[in-house]
């Protein structure tokens, strides 16, 4: 059994290539098919995301020609120079696969270190292979295993939990105030790239009501239809301020748009609520003494871009730590597939023994001749019987063995002393 | 066989305290898991020495300081785990954890005399005392929770966030499990109280209406509704409900002291 991988990401690649080399859903099932058709790879799996494009099969033949072929299906599939496109590929075998795979779903090859959304990307890829058969008993494993780890590194380590992005660092400081956002609502002042980026932040956390409001009322309108949301009017501050637990402010003004008494008289209208006001405009679109307001909480494009700052820097100090678990979990496969490879091993050695004994039988079968049918079928189930017990002892301390290593050498030992190559499982 | 069971209870707590703590700075799901199995283990373990104690001075645990802290610890614990469940948060546990096994110590390091037997005794007696033990746990498991909301409040308003703050509760949530604590509190220590009334009136001889320590409970009482009504309203509610909290707490514990040691003439410990 060999796991293959051939792929390119963002190290390995320029955009320009990525692009070329990326999988739609229906392209990833189309090349996981014929890759198995064509009998290049007995399993495949395309993870595609806007940063990596990666192949992942298991060989029939147990060789790494396949790496090649898959090399040249792919510059055929998007119809690519092979020279132009070896260039940017890394080819990966077996425990390297593993490994590799591993600290995709950690979050420890991404271009974002520990990003969450590779996890679901990974789930997703997986998902579709398996519902279009592409997957079977190793690559099923594989990447439950993968989704195990992703998930480990999330909940153990700080890798994922402390916010690497302005606007992810503001919804994550409001679940620090409110828990979760579903039922909570949130007004977004502005329409434009970062008040968009904050927007979609709110909707991938369910944000229970979401009003905009924003100069022009159509580009509101537009963007209420787009991410789905109440249009509030511009301007209309005493109305709208009463009803958000979240106001993001991302518009272009030269004076504070919204002041001290204008929130003053807000909180006191809304019962004193917490309130979470982010202010991601420049110059700032929230004055600085709305932060002395009784349970207002003022956080600036600074404040977040320096929470930004440290959050990078501890996340790069829990990289061990998710080194460490992605180990432990490439440990725990190579083992899975050593009990796998060591059942093998012991059907071969069998039906060797088998086959030597039917042999060996026949040899002598001039010395047998005076045994009845009855007496013949009692000797081979008696020297069958002998087979399974010689074979009982040493299974056991095999299966037995805690020593991984130890475990693999045996293995081989087996195999080389007992098995023809051709009888290698 | 009472030593085995305080060493267990100890090392219990103990290790369940390193695993909500790590649960607190790793966010180690399993850990977490395994210091609420070890709380229940302790407690487990921290009831049969209360019982086996109790069996052995032939008196109540109540009857003595000793008794009283190491009952008060209990409860305090029984209390947080059944706030761990309700409210679905285990992050409070390595701050909670710390003050029970203060009370747990404690309660070994009180000198170990025997006081002299209470007038008070029965079953309508045991409630009110343990309904009170119970309702001053809960009021100081509301303070742990208030002092965590304000240092947590501060720091977001300072805008310094350690390691540890993204793994604390939600300050809503925080406020929440307060006021459960509370409610949990002024229910038990109006039940106790009442039931200490009832437990005088049926004394014979001269009965004891007017200690000072009713005054202070009552005062007590009155705090805590006052906070439990004030954490909702405009002016109140968040950091000013929190330090009310910590507030009345300050005053129960001078109710357990100055008001028990000095004032008293009936209560004893609590």
């Amino acid at each position: 059994m060999e796991i293959v991988l051939v792929g390119l990401n963002f190290r390995t690649a320029p955009v320009e290539v990525r692009e070329k080399v990326s999988f739609s859903a229906e392209q990833a099932l189309q090349a996981s098919e014929e890759l198995r058709s064509n009998g290049i790879l007995e399993e495949t799996l395309v993870l595609s995301t806007c940063n990596r494009s990666e192949v992942y099969g298991v060989n029939p033949n147990g060789t790494r020609e396949s790496a090649a072929a898959l090399s040249r299906y792919l510059s055929r599939f998007h119809e690519l120079q092979p020279d132009l496109l070896n260039r940017s590929l890394y080819h990966h075998y077996d425990h390297d696969v593993v490994r590799h795979l591993f600290r995709v779903s950690a979050g420890l090859e991404s271009m974002l270190l520990g990003e969450a959304e590779i996890l679901g990307q990974v789930r997703d890829a997986y998902l579709r292979a398996q519902n279009g058969n592409g997957t079977g008993p190793v690559l099923n494993r594989l990447f439950q295993a993968a989704l195990e780890v992703g998930k480990r590194v999330r909940a153990e380590t700080e890798l994922g939990t402390r916010p690497m992005g302005v606007a992810s660092a503001g919804m994550k400081l409001a679940e620090r105030i409110f828990g979760k956002l579903n039922d909570r609502s949130a007004l977004v002042l502005g329409a434009g790239t970062i008040s968009e980026q904050v927007v979609s932040q709110l909707r991938d956390r369910n944000i229970g009501r979401l009003y905009l409001a924003n100069r022009s009322r159509e580009k509101a309108q537009e963007f209420a239809e787009r991410y789905g949301g109440e249009v509030l009017e511009w301007g209309e501050w005493e109305t709208a301020l009463k009803l958000p637990d979240v106001i993001v402010s991302a518009v272009g003004v030269q004076e504070p748009l919204l002041t001290k008494p204008l929130i003053e008289r807000a909180m006191a209208s809304r019962g004193n609520r917490a309130l979470f006001l982010m202010d991601l405009g420049l110059p700032r679109n929230i004055a600085p003494g709305v932060a002395e307001l009784y349970n207002t909480y003022l956080y600036t494009m600074d404040d977040l871009t320096e929470i930004v700052q440290q959050n990078r820097s501890a996340r790069q100090s829990e990289v061990p730590k998710a080194e460490a678990l992605v180990e432990e979990h490439v440990g725990k496969f190579i083992s899975w597939q050593a009990s796998v490879e060591l059942i093998g091993v012991l059907d071969s050695l069998r039906e060797r023994m088998k086959s030597r004994r039917a042999s060996f039988l026949l040899e002598k079968s001039s010395g047998i001749e005076r045994y009845s049918a009855e007496d013949r079928e009692h000797l081979i189930g008696l020297m069958d019987e002998l087979i399974e017990r010689l074979l009982i002892g040493p299974a056991e301390r095999l299966r037995a063995e805690k020593e991984f290593r130890k475990k693999i050498r045996n293995v081989e030992a087996i195999r080389e002393l007992f098995l023809s190559s051709r009888e290698k499982p | 066989m009472t030593q085995t069971f305080v060493i267990i209870t100890v090392l219990a707590y103990l290790a369940s305290w390193g695993l909500y703590v790590r649960f607190l700075n790793g966010g180690n799901e399993a850990a977490g898991r395994l210091a609420t199995v070890l709380m229940f283990l302790g407690l487990a373990a921290h009831y049969l020495a209360l019982l086996l104690r109790a069996k052995g001075t032939h008196a109540v645990p109540y009857h003595d300081l000793q008794g009283s802290m190491s009952l008060f610890g209990w409860l305090l614990a029984v209390t947080y785990l059944c706030l761990e469940i309700y409210h679905r948060q285990r992050t409070v546990g390595a701050f909670v954890l710390p003050v029970i096994l203060a009370f747990f110590f404690t309660s070994f390091l009180v000198p170990d005399h025997p006081s002299p037997p209470s007038a008070a005794h029965g079953v309508v007696f045991a409630l009110h005392v343990t309904l009170s033990i119970l309702a001053y746990a809960a009021f100081a498991l509301s303070c742990v929770l208030s002092l965590i909301y304000l240092a947590e409040q501060r720091f977001l308003r300072i805008r310094k966030l350690g390691d540890a703050f993204w793994r604390l509760p939600p300050l809503e949530l925080l406020e929440r499990m307060s006021r459960t604590s509370v409610l949990l509190g002024l229910i038990t220590i109006t039940v106790g109280t009442a039931l200490g009334y009832w437990a005088v009136d049926r004394q014979p001889g001269q009965p004891a209406f007017f200690d000072p320590k009713y005054l202070m409970t009552l005062l007590v009482l009155v705090l805590y509704v006052a906070y439990f009504r004030l954490a909702r309203t405009t002016a109140w509610r968040g950091a000013r409900a929190s330090m009310l909290c910590v507030f009345n707490f300050v005053l129960v514990v001078l109710s357990f002291t100055v008001v028990n040691l000095y004032f008293s003439q009936h209560h004893r410990y609590f």
